[in-house]
């Protein structure tokens, strides 16, 4: 495996991969209904002490 | 018996120190390796006096394992005022040059001591201490594997001790923020992979379903920090038994090594750990939620994705191909964005509560540092754009865009999880002084404001006397008539850092009476007294 071959993958399906798995992690915190489920975790730390 | 495993590992262990002490094959090896064996043999010693043959009491595995993270809380304390004295020494240093005390104190060896002093020792012990105390309280679990939690602690201080003797004695990979030697290094490693597991079994056995968010931080650091660490510090020894060691890499393909090293250990360090430290400390002394949970997911991601990208803005107009020099400024501009994101997550996590900036100091502190935290990702994607860089690279204004992260938001927020995490520690019912907290806060802010401002306009005018060319082509300052014009601002500089180490000593007076369990009469601070409501 040589640099051009990890260069063009990295600036193709490499890029491609990060964008999506990014863009799904974004989509997956705005998702419907995960208004209830993050208001209960953002109360986990004064829950306990 | 207590301790028996540890108290024989070490003795073995200081055996070895010992003879590479004997064979080692230069003579700054030797040194260094009676200093490992006056540590570890000192430290088994310690040991062997508190040992006893009866077997120790079960502990109870519902409560927290808090005893590491007292000692963590004063290993910071210790080395921030280690570190930060070191840093106003090289400070004058450099307005005095006749304060360089040859061969230890000098600058080139005392400067490594200064970064490493304060990032690894005064940040890393406050990461370590305040990631042990977040992740149980948020996962409801104690610390996973028994005594592992000491070893990671202990580990780490034998590496800062290390560390800290090999800059004196000379020895350096030269490497920025990673200058310790091989065998240093693979110590490190082995104490962060026990780091790691110390986390990862923590947050694996835990009781509460969700994996909070300061949590995800911290881990991110621990884990890219593991990464970056052993990749930039891949390198061969001369030998076995010496101090030298050569890198893996050469030439550019080494540069950028370091700095996507480099800067990722600001990325994931000094950034992403202390965010873990600000979800949970500010909410905490704030008693509110987050302002909206969701951002910081969207933070968290966002950083994460970009961060890793921006090193190259190390190397402009170098060697580096233009297209990686290119990406890394990209990057470094789009950073803004999370970046402000969590400025503003955290600050709004005030709203409705604005009144708590007013009347509780730890409070204000918090807040400055998420505010700092504002101002220098905002200076840094801007430095990062290829022709402001041409002006600012090399200058002291990036000393002082440094130290407005450094000092304002990495300071300032290990500062504040300090005064909050301590009377809670030693059950304390509150700090010593509430009124001292106040000092601490207007001398390192006021200290900041000084070095930042003094540094941006000796940094200008350094990159102006730099670039200055007369009509017939020639340049107008020789690179000493610069340096001469920088001493009144390198003398304001070490005033202001300083103001800094006063206010870092007046915390370690308060945070040590309040662990003796003094409390300090005084006058409550105007308005944190509750006030009366008005009849309806």
């Amino acid at each position: 495996m040589d640099y051009n071959l990890m260069r063009e993958f990295a600036d193709s399906w490499g890029l491609v991969a990060m964008a999506l798995f990014f863009v799904g992690c974004i989509a997956f915190a705005l998702r419907p209904g995960s208004k209830a489920h993050a208001d209960h975790a953002a109360k986990i730390p004064l829950q306990d002490d | 018996m207590r301790f028996g495993t540890e108290i024989v590992l070490l003795s073995l262990f200081a055996f070895a120190a010992l003879v590479a002490a004997g064979f080692g094959v230069d003579e700054a090896f030797r040194q260094h390796m009676w200093v490992l064996f006056f540590a570890v043999a000192g430290f088994t010693a310690i040991l062997l006096r508190n040992t006893e043959l009866k077997l120790a009491a079960p502990v109870d595995p519902s409560a927290y394992m808090d005893g590491p993270i007292r000692y963590g809380a004063i290993a910071t304390m210790f080395w921030g005022i280690v570190g930060m004295l070191v840093g106003v020494v090289i400070a004058l240093q450099l307005a005095y040059p006749h304060l360089n005390i040859e061969p230890w104190f000098n600058f080139g060896r005392l400067r490594p001591l200064h970064t490493s002093g304060v990032i690894f020792a005064f940040g890393g012990n406050a990461l370590l201490c305040t990631s042990m105390y977040v992740v149980q309280r948020t996962c409801r679990a104690r610390l996973f594997g028994g005594n592992l939690a000491w070893f990671v602690l202990w580990g780490y201080q034998l590496f800062i001790v290390m560390a800290a003797t090999g800059y004196l004695l000379g020895i350096t990979e030269s490497r920025e923020y990673a200058e310790p030697e091989w065998y240093v290094d693979i110590w490190l490693t082995i104490v962060w992979v026990a780091y790691l597991i110390l986390f990862l079994g923590t947050i694996l056995k835990r009781k509460e379903p969700h994996i909070y968010v300061a949590n995800w931080f911290y881990l991110s650091f621990i884990v890219t920090i593991a990464m970056l660490h052993v990749v930039n510090n891949l390198s061969m020894p001369v030998s076995f038994l010496g101090s030298k060691s050569y890198s893996a890499f050469s030439g550019v393909q080494d540069a950028l090594t370091q700095w996507w090293y480099g800067h990722n250990a600001v990325g994931f360090f000094l950034t992403a750990g202390f965010l873990g430290m600000m979800y949970y400390f500010v909410p905490k002394q704030a008693n509110r939620p987050v302002y909206s949970y969701r951002l910081s997911i969207i933070h968290f991601w966002a950083l994460i994705f970009l961060y890793i990208w921006a090193g190259p803005h190390h190397l402009h107009y170098t060697a580096l191909p233009d297209w990686a020099q290119t990406l890394g400024m990209v990057f470094s501009v789009m950073l803004w964005m999370p970046s402000w994101g969590g400025m503003i997550n955290g600050l709004m996590t005030l709203s409705g509560a604005w009144d708590k900036i007013r009347t509780d100091p730890i409070i204000r502190m918090m807040v400055a540092a998420v505010a700092f935290y504002g101002m220098s990702t905002f200076e840094g994607p801007m430095m990062s754009i290829k022709a402001v860089n041409s002006l600012s690279h090399y200058t002291d204004w990036t000393i002082g865009h440094v130290h407005s992260g450094a000092l304002g938001w990495v300071g300032m927020i290990s500062f504040g999880a300090l005064y909050y995490m301590v009377p809670k520690l030693w059950n304390r019912e509150r700090l010593y002084s509430m009124r001292l907290v106040t000092w601490h806060f207007w001398l390192a802010t006021l200290g900041i404001v000084v070095y930042a401002a003094v540094m941006w306009v000796s940094g200008i005018m350094q990159g102006l006397m730099w670039r200055e060319y007369d009509e017939q082509g020639f340049l107008v300052y020789s690179f000493a008539e610069t340096v001469a014009a920088m001493h009144p601002y390198y003398v304001m500089r070490a005033a202001g850092g300083a103001m800094y180490l006063a206010g870092a000593a007046l915390m370690a007076w308060n945070l040590t009476m309040t662990i003796l369990g003094y409390q300090r009469k005084e006058q409550p601070l105007p308005g944190s007294a509750p006030a009366y409501q008005p009849a309806e």
